[in-house]
């Protein structure tokens, strides 16, 4: 089937079949490597994508569930100021080793950190549930989240 | 990992959503159940009728005490608050606890409900609610007392030939008590064993035990448990008859302190 996606602010259209789901659209036909497929049914949170403006696993979407929708994958974040937080972040927290998880988990981290601007350390860790990460026992990845939404309290006060 | 080929299929209206299920497409909303069954080969339907694109499918509306909740309503936007007042109170705080925030963003109360699996969180939740599944069919809408909808593992009371359009509930006054357990050893995973105990005023108080590897218990009448938390879960649970003493053991307990928080 023939689609049309926005991928990362432009238009993209594919010819797939229906079974094609949205992680491997991205990285087998519009070569965008940075969203990593783990578990493939949902559980370990490695593809999540921003799909219009919210997080989504990738490897839940099927090509139909794509079709019309905007999408914004790790290499789409390059100017969002949140972002760049969490990846200074992440850095000096020492947040990732291998980094399989890290794509997932920013983008989950940016929502928690856009959605939840209150959230304490028991809240992010309840909100990473759906992030599996085997290097770095979650905790310098806790404290990058809580790091740049103390930063934005304090800046907002 | 790779779904087997299947054929889409995007109904913009409920009648064509209807002649696609009379040939045997197989219904999906979020997708957020019947991806992983597709990815693991567990479901292998030769179509799927993708229905977030109907008109009302997703979205509350409130007539006088009735809420009608869309069925393609996301769990996300019912843990924003989309629903209003003290009933909108516990459904948020259910949603929340549904898998992961991502899985919420695109998963649907309707689809959750429809699919039945048994761990289920709004499987376990909405018997307790007083309300009811709305089913389209050829001859227009049905009613089916949400106490009645589950039947079984993966069945529900829908015919063949019906989709699960809407969940109207009756809306709960502000004294309304409500006590949730669900046993997750981590956040977002299948449970395994879910209580819930709902007492409003002026009516009896009901409950539900769930995530049993069958149809959830519905207590329609729960003012034992409400009076003897301890003794009353302890005789219900023993009453299932549950092969694994530390199933029998998580029931018992998760119904104990759904009653306990509803006191």
């Amino acid at each position: 089937m023939k689609i049309t996606l926005t991928v990362n602010g432009a238009a993209a259209t594919v010819q797939v079949e229906p079974r094609t789901h949205l992680a491997d659209l991205l990285r087998g036909e519009l070569l965008l490597t940075g969203t990593h497929l783990g578990c493939e049914h949902g559980v370990c949170g490695a593809c999540t994508v921003e799909v219009d403006g919210a997080p989504a696993r990738s490897c839940l979407m099927h090509a139909g569930a794509c079709d019309g929708a905007s999408v914004c994958t790790i290499e789409g974040f390059g100017e969002d100021a949140v972002m760049a937080a969490l990846r200074e972040g992440f850095s000096a927290e020492h947040a990732l080793q291998c980094g399989y998880c890290t794509p997932g988990m920013l983008v989950v981290a940016r929502d928690i950190v856009l959605r939840l601007p209150d959230a304490d350390e028991a809240r992010v860790r309840e909100e990473l549930a759906g992030n599996l990460c085997r290097c770095t026992g979650y905790r310098g990845i806790v404290r990058a989240i809580l790091g740049v939404l103390a930063a934005r309290r304090g800046a907002a006060t | 990992m790779k779904p087997a080929p299947f054929a889409y299929a995007r109904p913009d209206d409920w009648p064509a959503a209807l002649a696609l299920l009379a040939e045997g497409a197989r219904p999906v909303a979020g997708g957020q159940s019947l991806g992983p069954m597709l990815n693991l080969r567990l479901a292998l339907p030769e179509r799927v009728a993708d229905l977030r694109h109907l008109p009302g499918y997703a979205g509350v509306t409130v007539q006088g005490e009735t809420v009608r909740i869309g069925a393609g309503t996301t769990h996300a936007a019912i843990e924003d608050g989309a629903v209003p007042g003290r009933l909108g109170d516990i459904l948020a705080g259910v949603a929340r606890r549904i898998a992961y925030r991502p899985v919420r963003n695109r998963g649907t109360i309707g689809g959750s409900l429809a699919h039945a699996d048994p761990a289920a969180d709004w499987v376990a939740v909405l018997p307790a609610l007083p309300g009811h599944a709305v089913a389209l069919g050829p001859a227009g809408e049905r009613r089916i007392p949400l106490a009645a909808f589950v039947l079984g593992v993966f069945e529900t009371a829908l015919r063949g030939d019906e989709l699960l359009c809407a969940i109207e509930l009756t809306a709960l006054p502000a004294g309304t008590r409500f006590g949730h357990w669900k046993f997750c050893r981590k956040p977002g995973e299948f449970s395994k064993a879910t209580a819930c105990v709902l007492a409003r005023p002026g009516a009896p108080p009901t409950a539900v035990l769930a995530a049993l590897d069958a149809a959830p218990l519905v207590i329609a009448d729960a003012a034992a448990l409400l009076a003897e938390p301890a003794a009353e879960a302890a005789r219900i649970a023993a009453a299932l008859a549950l092969d694994d003493p530390w199933r029998a053991a998580l029931a018992r307990t998760a119904l104990r302190r759904a009653a306990e928080a509803a006191r």
